[in-house]
């Protein structure tokens, strides 16, 4: 989230799209419903009308898939509503803090010129070119090297103007053709949530899966953030763009390396052609030529070295890139994420698998691919507190174990509250929570098991002088004894001094860092997180800042509660809080100030990058862009700033399995750089023509092992289920309750029919197209069991991210 | 000592049901085996292992639909039939206002099930043994489980994540409820209405309800059926004095099948 739950309260209008709050994420809701309370719209997007529908002032249905061209065509109305009346709008904001007034290269063409595609398109490589020294999405470079700009907006290859023309096509018809919205429901919705724009007034979008798991899910967001940067809701109480986590860690995880080409505090993971660290550090850094852009990134050498260091402590030395070849490298090239994962591992190329607190027998795509792939394993070590289908897969219906070679270990692990240690919500609030509990039998903390295991392959490894990378392992940081305390990890995480006068001392912020090798950090993000008690006594854990629980809101009241845990970067609670306020410092909502320049310093929450207001010499806002602008355009800029894969503005096009024969929009069917891995598994609308989803329900959990395993959760919802409309289902003679099967290439589950009213049948410019949606909690483990939706959904992937398209696929139904 | 009641906003009410569960966990009642019947809702009824249940319903449909949430569990009268109706007493007023009951007592009859004008209460064996025993929601004021004597709210109030549950004495529950009310009617739900202030002589668990309660599935003008209040009022007082006990078994049977005809309920 770019700003945190409790700003929700600050809301004027809320766009709930992609999302259901009111079913995965109900105690937080409650910030919702607060906001309501106050006067606040509610806007839900969905294709089924859903529990977060149910409580909407507005809600809206679109097709699966077609976020891009409902959000484009909102894009739309708001450009010719600013040029009709801009002083509805923010300009100081959209031509001082966004690159609505940079010049593009005159080479560029999109979408409108080129049929859906984006000039630089290499067909057979199915890529964009995107060096930095041939790109046509870059900018127009001045004599400095600074991107030229035209504030007056009006220069034909300006952003703005490029950006005008690429939505133009996104008309309220054309939105409903591609989508099925219903004209006027849309033009409701685009109405209202533009007047959000207004001087004042805020906007905030609440998103999830929904939205990133497309095979254009990286550009959907992309949208989403043009519109928020043109209503000058980034950076403001109440506005932003609120990414809801669907676990209570998913984000401090994330920021911890969980994603594969990342590591701690998202520096760029090593990869094999960077042959020294300085080589790694050119890749990793962004450069600016600007004197008034800060560039935040440039300090990546600071973060690694201490990262680094932290990582191998004395053996990490100047000369021997303070061990940066101890550290595992990726391929270029190569895709380590999920599906792909999977896909090497029924190759055989994957030998060993450790699967913590992840179900992916159920939670993959493909399912019964990723079950055949767990049987060409050698081992398979499962961590989690029940059985899981992924652990007994060897057994599962219709499995001869007889044939499968696997050898299965089945860890036990303990429950959130059988431990201590430290979850980041959605708001990247780091809050630290008590062991209040103890665990049954041999069961073990995450960091226990770890641990153990650690020592145990440290020992192995001292044995034998002659193994592979041994030093990098014998050399590792890693003295937490038998028991590993939680409370220094998170020391260890923030980070402390290795020299001087404060040598062993927690180093209050990442701006202590240095690139000689004199300090370390797990995680710059988290500098700051765990002091010196000194620094923080009376926090309930003294030095231990996301133990407090301190209630004071001061000084605007504005929800940030900053003495409330701890939150990333430096404890600001909104990120991007320089677009809060104009040129001089003042705020643009004066009711809602986060920062406000007075007596000159600045009040509210931590300000971004510090300094002073842009009209006394200060920088721009947007700091971990190395232009210091937010992107609407997002072209090549240099390093890490390299575009995204699928072109510089979001375009729309069809999901992998479409209902339509061909892209309403353009000559281009599908996002022309997804990575497809069973091109023969694609399902196509002459035998499979009804669109289907998936979700969960507020009942169970994701792939279910924590929430089958509990009777009174599966008394509320004991079944796989299936939702469709009432005209669906009389089409198909298929009743309430009924069992049905729904079937495509890839396999045939079953599930009980619910015929609902909140389903129905998408009326597109004449088109009618059945849509379908399904809960993917179910499998054959547990007190409940069922059929899996994601036996249904397909093996590709977002360009960007390899993410699964598992929100939109095509399938039949029919009565079992 | 002042009235209390839980009051239950349905315009708040998101249906997570994490009412329905915490009241289980509290109150130690066995998951019920179940089957999706084409619904959200489950268990189907409410019986003696679910005190409460949440309820879903469709209405409209297109443009105009909304999915309605309804709480049904015990509304603990001012002017409660079961208790009028309990023979032994095992069924009584709680100081607080609340209807709770002492289960030892319980003969295991069944009238407090048939003259309920909600039809809550729920036995868990057949009642020709006798040997059957009622339960029901208490609001948390169960012996030996009683969370309001130890001054935390019922169960349900305290799970709720969004306000559609509070707790409170009656009289700033109804001045909440009745302006919560006219907001919603400004909002344009001209049939919003405060349920539970005047039925049955005032419930202590109110709804906000954007519509009509028909609307919502909650019984318009629920009355204590005359057999009852012939029961607590004229039969019952006689009856110590009096009347055999077999003869009021037996009249009573007699005003249960009655009953039964005319409220066409049947066994459940």
């Amino acid at each position: 989230m770019t700003n945190h739950w409790n700003d929700i309260q600050n809301s004027d209008y809320i766009l709930v799209i992609a999302g259901n709050p009111a079913e995965n994420h109900p105690a937080a809701y409650g910030h919702i419903t607060a906001a309501v309370d106050k006067g606040a719209k509610l806007i839900v997007v969905d294709p089924r009308f859903t529990r977060s529908a149910a409580k909407a002032h507005i809600y809206c249905p679109i097709r699966s898939g077609t976020d891009v061209a409902f959000i484009g065509g909102i894009v739309k109305y708001i450009i010719s509503d600013i040029e009709a009346n801009p002083g509805n709008y923010n300009m100081t904001y959209i031509t001082e803090y966004t690159n609505a007034s940079y010049l593009v290269n005159p080479n560029y063409k999109g979408a409108p010129d080129l049929d859906g595609l984006f000039s630089g398109y290499n067909a057979e490589k199915r890529s964009y070119d995107r060096s930095a020294a041939t790109s046509s999405w870059t900018y127009q470079l001045d004599e400095n090297g600074v991107p030229k700009r035209d504030k007056t907006l009006q220069d034909p290859n300006c952003v703005f103007q490029i950006l005008k023309e690429h939505y133009a096509r996104y008309t309220p018809e054309m939105v409903n053709t591609v989508s099925g919205a219903p004209k006027e429901k849309f033009l409701e919705v685009a109405k209202t949530f533009a007047e959000s724009g207004a001087a004042g007034k805020s906007g905030t979008l609440m998103y999830a899966m929904g939205a990133t798991q497309h095979t254009n899910g990286s550009q959907i967001i992309r949208t989403y953030a043009i519109m928020q940067l043109l209503l000058a809701n980034i950076g403001v109480a109440g506005g932003g763009i609120q990414a809801m986590r669907g676990e209570s860690n998913v984000q401090g995880s994330t920021d911890m390396a969980l994603l594969s080409h990342l590591l701690p505090g998202y520096l760029l993971v090593p990869q094999h052609n960077d042959e020294t660290l300085q080589k790694y550090i050119d890749r990793a850094t962004p450069k600016s030529s600007d004197p008034l852009s800060l560039n935040w990134w440039k300090n990546t050498d600071k973060y690694m070295v201490s990262l680094l260091k932290a990582w191998w402590g004395d053996a990490a030395t100047k000369d021997n890139d303070f061990g940066f070849h101890y550290s595992p490298k990726v391929h270029a090239g190569t895709n380590y994420t999920h599906i792909a994962l999977f896909e090497a591992m029924e190759k055989g190329d994957i030998k060993g698998l450790m699967c913590w607190g992840q179900n992916p027998a159920v939670g993959s795509p493909n399912a019964n691919q990723t079950r055949n792939a767990l049987a060409n394993l050698d081992w398979l070590v499962c961590v989690d507190l029940w059985e899981t289908e992924t652990s007994i897969f060897w057994k599962r219906p219709g499995a001869d174990p007889t044939g499968i070679n696997t050898e299965v270990f089945l860890l036990p692990a303990v429950g959130s509250f059988e431990k201590e240690g430290s979850v980041t919500n959605s708001g990247r609030w780091m809050q630290w929570r008590y062991k209040c509990a103890d665990s049954p039998g041999d069961a073990k903390a995450d960091l226990d098991i770890m641990n153990e295991l650690m020592a145990k392959i440290r020992d192995l490894y001292l044995k034998d002088g002659a193994a592979p990378n041994r030093d990098a392992i014998v050399n590792l940081t890693w003295y937490y004894g038998t028991h590993a305390d939680p409370r220094q990890v998170a020391k260890e995480v923030n980070g402390y001094y290795l020299t001087g006068d404060k040598q062993g001392k927690q180093v209050i912020s990442f701006a202590s860092l240095m690139n000689d090798g004199s300090t370390a950090s797990g995680n710059w993000l988290y500098c700051g997180s765990y002091v010196e008690p000194a620094d923080e006594p009376t926090a309930p854990i003294p030095g231990n800042r996301a133990s407090r629980r301190n209630l004071d809101d001061s000084p605007y009241n504005i929800q940030l509660y900053s003495k409330w845990a701890w939150c990333w970067p430096v404890n600001r609670r909104i990120i991007y809080n320089r677009a809060s306020v104009d040129l001089n410092g003042e705020p643009f909502d004066k009711e809602h100030p986060v920062i406000w320049w007075k007596n000159a310093a600045w009040t509210g929450d931590v300000p971004d990058g510090g300094g002073k207001p842009m009209a006394e010499g200060g920088h721009l806002p947007f700091i971990m862009r190395s232009t210091g602008l937010a992107q609407l355009f997002g072209g090549v800029v240099g390093p890490r700033e390299t575009s995204l894969a699928d072109g510089p503005l979001p375009e729309h096009y069809e999901p992998w399995e479409s209902p339509l024969a061909a892209n309403p929009m353009s000559g281009t069917m599908n996002d022309p750089v997804i990575k497809i891995w069973r091109p023969l598994e694609q399902s196509l609308p002459d035998k499979y023509p009804i669109a289907a989803t998936t979700y969960r329900v507020v009942e169970h959990w994701q792939a279910g092992q924590m929430t089958r395993n509990l009777p009174w959760l599966v008394e509320a919802m004991p079944n796989m289920f299936v939702e469709l409309s009432e005209e669906l289902a009389a089409e198909k003679g298929i009743a309430n309750a009924d069992e049905v099967i729904i079937e495509n290439k890839r396999g045939s589950i079953k599930a009980v029919a619910l015929v609902t009213k909140r389903f129905k049948p998408f009326q597109m410019n004449g088109k009618t197209v059945h849509q379908i949606g399904m809960t993917w909690h179910w499998g054959y483990a547990g007190l409940s069991t069922g059929d899996s939706a994601n036996i249904l959904t397909p093996s590709v992937g977002d360009p960007n991210t390899t993410i699964p398209e598992y929100k939109a696929f095509l399938c039949n139904i029919r009565k079992a | 000592m002042a009235e209390k009641a839980i009051m239950y906003d349905a315009t708040k009410c998101t249906a997570c049901r994490g009412c329905q569960v915490a009241c289980k966990q509290w109150n130690e009642l066995e998951g019920e085996t179940t089957t999706n019947w084409g619904s959200y809702e489950n268990p189907k009824d409410l019986s003696t292992q679910t005190w409460l249940k949440m309820e879903f319903r469709e209405v409209g449909n297109n443009g105009d639909l909304r999915w309605l949430f309804t709480r049904r569990s015990c509304m603990h009268c001012t002017d409660a039939a079961c208790v009028k109706v309990c023979p032994t007493g095992a069924l009584f007023y709680h100081p607080l206002g609340f209807v709770s009951y002492d289960k030892g007592k319980c003969s295991g009859c069944g009238y407090c099930k048939e003259f309920c004008p909600y039809n809550v209460p729920r036995l868990n064996t057949n009642r020709g043994s006798g040997l059957g025993r009622m339960d029901k929601c208490t609001a948390c004021t169960s012996f030996g489980l009683d969370r309001i004597d130890n001054g935390y709210t019922p169960a349900c109030v305290k799970t709720c994540p969004t306000g559609a549950l509070i707790y409170g004495d009656r009289s700033d529950l109804l001045a909440k409820g009745q302006a919560r009310v006219q907001q919603i009617i400004a909002q344009g739900y001209k049939n919003a209405y405060l349920y539970g202030d005047k039925e049955v002589g005032g419930t202590h668990v109110l709804y906000v309800l954007e519509d009509s309660p028909s609307v919502y599935g909650v019984v318009e003008n629920p009355k204590v059926p005359g057999a009852a209040i012939a029961w607590q009022d004229v039969i019952k007082p006689l009856g110590y004095v009096a009347v055999g006990l077999v003869g009021i078994g037996l009249l009573l049977n007699v005003m249960v099948a009655r009953a039964r005809m005319i409220n066409g309920k049947g066994e459940k």
